[in-house]
C-alpha cells in the first residue's frame, strides 16, 4: 500500500509539472507565433495585454511599496485572510447543508416545503446578496470578515444539501430491507447505512463547494470594504490592469493556489477516510 | 404442541391500486414446524420471494392471517427472531468482514467484547476466519455469500430467511455453499425457509418442497423430501434423490398447466 501511494504521489507530481511546462510552452508560444504574423485576435500577443510568463514571476518577488515586502509575501498574508473567510463560510455552510439533506431524507413534507427556496436561493446573484448581508452584519456588529464568511457559506451549502440527499438516497434497497430486519432505529439505518453510502456524494460536493467558498469570499470582500483580502487586491489590481497587466495576472495565480490548497486538503481527506477503505475504481 | 415458526391462514397480497394491480400471491395456507427447511420453489413471478418478505414483515400481507413463532410478523422482526439473507450479499463495502458481521449485533446492542466474539465465532463457523479483517470486495462472490450467512446467524434467530441466496454462484460453488448451509442448519438447530428456482437445489436442501404457481401466486402442491436429515455428495447420486427431483418437476408442471386453465 505505501509503496503504490508513493508511486502515485510521484506520479501525480510528474504530471502536474508537465501540465505546467505544457501550459509555460503555449503561452509563450502564442505570444510568439501571433507576433511573428503580425495576428491580433482572439488575445492581442503584445506584453499590455498578454504579458510574459516571467514578468508575472518575478512581479511575485518585488516590493509593492518601495522597501516593503515582495508582492508574494503580501499577497499570500491576503491569501491567508481570505482563506480563513472562506474555511469558517465552508464549514458553516457545509454542516447547514448536510443537516438540510438529512432533514429532506427523513421527511418529505419538508423536503416538499423547503426544497424550492433551497434551489431559488441559488438563482439570486451573490452580487445582490452580498451587500446585505454586509448590511446587516454591520447593523449586528458582526466582525467584518466573519460576514465575508457568510457569504462563502450561502455558497457552500447548496451543493453539500443536494449531494447529501442523493447519497442518503442511494443504499440498495436491500441493504434498506436489511436494517430493517433488524427492527434498527430511523438513526441507525441513518448513521450505520445511510451517511457511511453517501460519503462519495458528499466529499464531492465538498470538492465543488471548497472552491465555492474561496469564490464567494473574495466576492464579499468587496461590499463589505474588507481590507488586506484577495478581494480588494484583485480589484485593485484589475483597475491598473493596463498600466501593469502582471500585477493582476501575479494576483490571479496566488487567488488560483489558494483555491487549490483548499480542494487538495479535501481531497487528501477523502482518499483517507472514503477511497482507502472502498473497492478500487479502475 | 409446540408452536410453528411459521403459520399462514388464506394469506394474500396484491400490489399497486386501481388498474394497476397485481396480485402477487392468494389464498396462501402453511404453516413451518420449528427445525424445518422448507424451500419455495416456483417460476418467476409466482410470487415465492413476496411470501419471503411477508413471514419477513418487509412487506404487509392484503388479506388472511400470519402468525411468525406465534406472534404478528411484526412483532417476530422486532423481537429479531429471524435473520435474513438475499441473492447480492449486500455487505457494507466500507466494513471489514468482520465489522459486517458485528452490524446487527452492533444495532442490537451487544457489547464490545460480546460482539467482536460472536462474529468470530461465526466467521470460524463459516470457515473464513482467516479473512476476519479484508473488505467485503476482496472475498470472491462465494465467500461474500458466506459472510452474509455468518451475520443472518450472528444473533441465534430462530428462522433464517434465504431468497435466492445462491443463484449467482457458479455451479461448484453453489453445491459446496449447500453442504455449508445444511451443516449451520444442523448445527444451529435454526428453521429455514429458502427460496430457489433450482430443483436439484430444493431436493437436496429440504425436508419439505413448496411448490407454487404464478398468475395469482398460490401454493399448488407440497411434497415432503424422504431423504436423511443429513446429506453428503453421495445423496446426488442416490436413486431416491432422482425420483425426488422427477416428482418436483411434475408438480411445477402441473402447477403451470392449472394456471393456464
Amino acid at each position: 500500500m505505501g509503496a503504490g501511494t508513493k508511486r502515485g504521489l510521484a506520479r501525480t507530481g510528474v504530471s502536474i509539472l508537465t501540465l505546467i511546462a505544457a501550459f509555460i510552452l503555449l503561452w509563450e508560444g502564442y505570444k510568439l507565433i501571433w507576433t511573428a504574423l503580425g495576428w491580433e485576435w482572439p488575445i492581442r500577443p503584445d506584453d499590455r495585454t498578454l504579458p510574459h510568463i516571467w514578468d508575472i514571476l518575478v512581479t511575485l518577488f518585488q516590493p509593492v511599496q518601495r522597501n516593503g515586502p515582495p508582492f508574494i509575501l503580501v499577497e499570500a498574508r491576503a491569501a491567508l485572510l481570505t482563506l480563513r473567510e472562506a474555511f469558517v463560510g465552508f464549514v458553516v455552510g457545509g454542516a447547514i447543508g448536510f443537516a438540510l439533506g438529512v432533514l429532506f431524507v427523513r421527511s418529505r413534507t419538508a423536503e416538499r416545503a423547503f426544497m424550492p427556496y433551497v434551489v431559488a436561493s441559488q438563482t439570486v446573484p451573490i452580487l445582490a446578496i452580498a451587500p446585505m448581508v454586509v448590511v446587516w452584519g454591520g447593523r449586528l456588529d458582526v466582525p467584518q470578515w466573519l460576514t465575508v464568511s457568510v457569504i462563502a457559506a450561502y455558497l457552500t451549502f447548496f451543493p453539500v444539501a443536494i449531494n447529501t440527499l442523493r447519497g442518503l438516497r442511494s443504499p440498495q434497497p436491500t441493504a434498506l430491507e436489511l436494517m430493517r430486519s433488524y427492527a434498527s432505529a430511523p438513526r441507525e439505518t441513518l448513521w450505520k447505512l445511510q451517511v457511511p453510502t453517501a460519503m462519495p456524494y458528499i466529499f464531492t460536493a465538498l470538492k465543488v463547494s471548497a472552491a465555492a467558498s474561496v469564490i464567494g469570499a473574495i466576492v464579499g470582500e468587496l461590499p463589505a470594504g474588507f481590507r488586506g483580502g484577495l478581494g480588494r487586491d484583485l480589484l485593485q489590481f484589475s483597475q491598473q490592469f493596463t498600466a501593469a497587466p502582471e500585477k493582476l495576472f501575479a494576483a490571479v495565480l496566488i487567488a488560483g493556489l489558494a483555491g487549490m490548497l483548499f480542494v487538495g486538503l479535501i481531497t487528501l481527506a477523502e482518499h483517507r477516510w472514503v477511497l482507502a477503505r472502498r473497492r478500487p475504481i479502475s | 404442541m409446540t408452536i410453528p415458526v411459521v403459520e399462514a391462514r388464506g394469506l394474500g397480497k396484491t400490489f399497486g391500486s386501481g388498474t394497476e394491480q397485481t396480485e402477487a400471491l392468494r389464498g396462501i395456507d402453511l404453516v413451518i414446524s420449528s427445525g424445518d427447511f422448507v424451500s419455495l420453489i416456483g417460476p418467476s413471478g409466482c410470487g415465492k420471494s413476496t411470501l419471503l418478505r411477508l413471514i419477513g414483515d418487509l412487506v404487509s400481507p392484503s388479506t388472511g392471517t400470519l402468525a411468525v413463532n406465534g406472534k404478528t410478523a411484526e412483532q417476530a422482526r422486532v423481537d429479531r427472531d429471524y435473520g435474513i439473507v438475499f441473492q447480492s450479499a449486500t455487505l457494507l463495502d466500507w466494513r471489514t468482514v468482520e465489522k459486517n458481521v458485528a452490524l446487527p449485533l452492533e444495532i442490537m446492542g451487544f457489547g464490545d467484547e460480546e460482539r467482536s466474539n460472536r462474529s468470530r465465532a461465526m466467521l470460524d463457523l463459516v470457515q473464513l476466519g482467516m479473512f476476519k479483517d479484508h473488505y467485503p470486495w476482496q472475498l470472491s462472490g462465494g465467500m461474500q455469500q458466506r459472510v452474509s450467512i455468518a451475520r443472518a446467524l450472528a444473533f441465534e434467530p430462530s428462522l433464517l430467511l434465504m431468497d435466492e441466496p445462491f443463484g449467482a454462484l457458479d455451479e461448484m460453488t453453489r453445491e459446496l455453499m449447500q453442504q455449508e448451509v445444511l451443516r449451520l442448519w444442523d448445527e444451529t438447530g435454526t428453521s429455514v425457509v429458502f427460496v430457489t428456482h433450482s430443483i436439484p437445489e430444493a431436493v437436496f436442501l429440504s425436508t419439505r418442497v413448496v411448490v407454487m404457481s404464478p398468475r395469482p401466486g398460490r401454493i399448488s402442491e407440497e411434497i415432503t423430501v424422504e431423504l436423511p436429515r443429513l446429506r453428503n455428495q453421495d445423496t446426488r447420486e442416490d436413486a431416491r434423490y432422482f425420483q425426488l427431483i422427477t416428482e418436483v418437476r411434475e408438480a411445477l408442471r402441473r402447477g403451470e398447466t392449472g394456471a393456464g386453465s
